[in-house]
């Protein structure tokens, strides 16, 4: 791209709801954590804000996705602290821990991972049932995130008969339909062609934007990242950078 | 003439139109643009086929002429040759620390210029994702996104090979995990080489 042609476009703008002075709502201080004897993460320190799309990038087993793991409480730090709203939930029991992620937390995988013999509304309403929401209430909701994520007429389809775009956003509106503090996203893309990757990033953000979530993506890809507010780069167990 | 074959126009109407189907070009100055339908009128690559009088100056409308449709069409059947961007002033940068400098003033230069990339990135993608983005604009984006991610490739490679070399080099084991020497250049290969 030639000089010309980036002084025709205006500088970046910061947005307004980007979270950059928000206050924190997940912390992490010098994690560890290990499968058996090797090291996936080695003391790692990071602030999450209260509405920040947050891109944590880097290569293949440098530990991004054992770092969300630990942030959303799947998994149990070695040592050091996760603290989410003031809990130190790093120090909490699984059930406590799995509570917290029904309740405060989304979380999003590469494939989706939803229920091949309910109907994309069932699979979306799955959160609130569990959670003890009538039946009708929760499919009413679930019928509403799905309009949300523009899939509101496959409501009665299963994820069989869906295209990989279309099966990410119901399994997005289903990470989404708690309203959770935090959405987190393992390479939420990184199974779908371009477009609809980019279809799922945007209304991902759009929503998430417009509910106030904060939203942790763990991505190798940096048209994905350059969907967050700012990156850090974890290489080797350790946060290489972190810049807005 | 690419504009013309879509439907007759007068010079002002292509300036507009090419200014719009090709956000972040430079925009046509007018003189150009009727300078360039001079030109094309004289090889009869295009044709004057009427005057519009409205309430400003006389306008003259072209026509892309059959001449000129069998031109385009032979312009569009020749491929670009694709550019080897070895001059990029971003690889001579890069390739320059690494060798001026040690494995962390390296590091730190390329950590530096992927942020950069990165904060470009994020206003191509603000942009495209906005709801009232044209479509020329969204394709303008994609191609400026799909250099700038080109470049982040090459600089996160560039950094895992002076990381993989340094190891080999000094003997750190830790580092060097993944990466053994190739014999002919000295140069670590990463597993995907072998």
């Amino acid at each position: 791209m030639s000089e010309d042609m980036n002084n025709l476009i205006p500088s970046p703008e910061v947005h307004e709801t980007d979270g950059r002075s928000a206050p924190t709502v997940l912390t992490a201080r010098s994690v560890v954590y290990s499968y058996g004897n090797t090291p996936a993460l080695r003391g790692v320190s990071m602030d999450l804000r209260r509405g920040e799309i947050l891109a944590v990038t880097g290569p293949s087993g440098s530990g991004k996705s054992t770092l969300m793991l630990c942030l959303a409480g799947i998994l149990a730090a070695d040592a050091g602290d996760v603290t989410y709203d003031g809990r130190r939930i790093s120090e909490e029991d699984e059930a406590q821990r799995s509570k917290l992620r029904r309740t405060d937390f989304g979380v999003l995988f590469q494939f989706g991972q939803l229920v091949p013999e309910l109907t994309a509304a069932e699979n979306v309403a799955l959160p609130l049932l569990l959670g003890g929401t009538k039946r009708a209430a929760a499919i009413t909701a679930a019928t509403t995130w799905l309009d949300r994520f523009g899939v509101a007429d496959l409501a009665g389809s299963r994820p069989p008969e869906m295209s990989g775009g279309q099966g990410q956003r119901v399994a997005t509106a289903r990470a989404m339909v708690t309203e959770p503090s935090v959405l987190f996203a393992d390479e939420p893309t990184g199974a779908l062609d371009a477009l609809s990757g980019e279809q799922v990033m945007t209304q991902m953000v759009r929503v998430a934007r417009d509910a106030g979530t904060s939203v942790v993506i763990i991505t190798h890809d940096a048209k994905v990242a350059a969907y967050g507010d700012r990156e850090i780069v974890v290489r080797d167990g350790m946060i290489e950078a972190s810049r807005s | 003439m690419g504009l013309l074959a879509a439907g007759d126009h007068h010079g002002y109407d292509l300036k507009r139109e090419h200014d719009e189907r090709f956000a972040g070009a430079r925009p046509l100055a007018f003189g150009q643009v009727y300078a360039t339908l001079d030109r094309l009128k004289k090889k009869s690559w295009v044709a004057p086929v009427e005057v519009e009088r409205v309430d400003g100056p006389d306008r003259t409308v072209f026509r892309l002429t059959p001449e000129g449709r069998a031109e385009l069409d032979s312009w569009l059947s020749q491929i670009e040759e694709p550019a080897p961007h070895v001059s990029n002033p971003l690889a001579v940068k890069a390739t320059i620390a690494l060798l001026v400098g040690d494995r962390e003033q390296a590091a730190c230069y390329l950590s530096e210029q992927r942020a950069a990339h990165l904060e470009r990135m994020r206003h191509y993608t603000r942009l495209k994702t906005e709801p009232e983005t044209s479509l020329p604009e969204v394709l303008s984006a994609d191609y400026a996104l799909a250099h700038l991610d080109a470049d982040l490739q090459w600089l996160d490679l560039a950094l895992e090979r002076i990381t993989a070399f340094h190891a080999a080099v000094t003997g750190d084991r830790a580092l060097s995990a993944d990466t053994t020497i190739n014999p002919s250049s000295s140069i670590p290969m990463t597993d995907n080489q072998k």
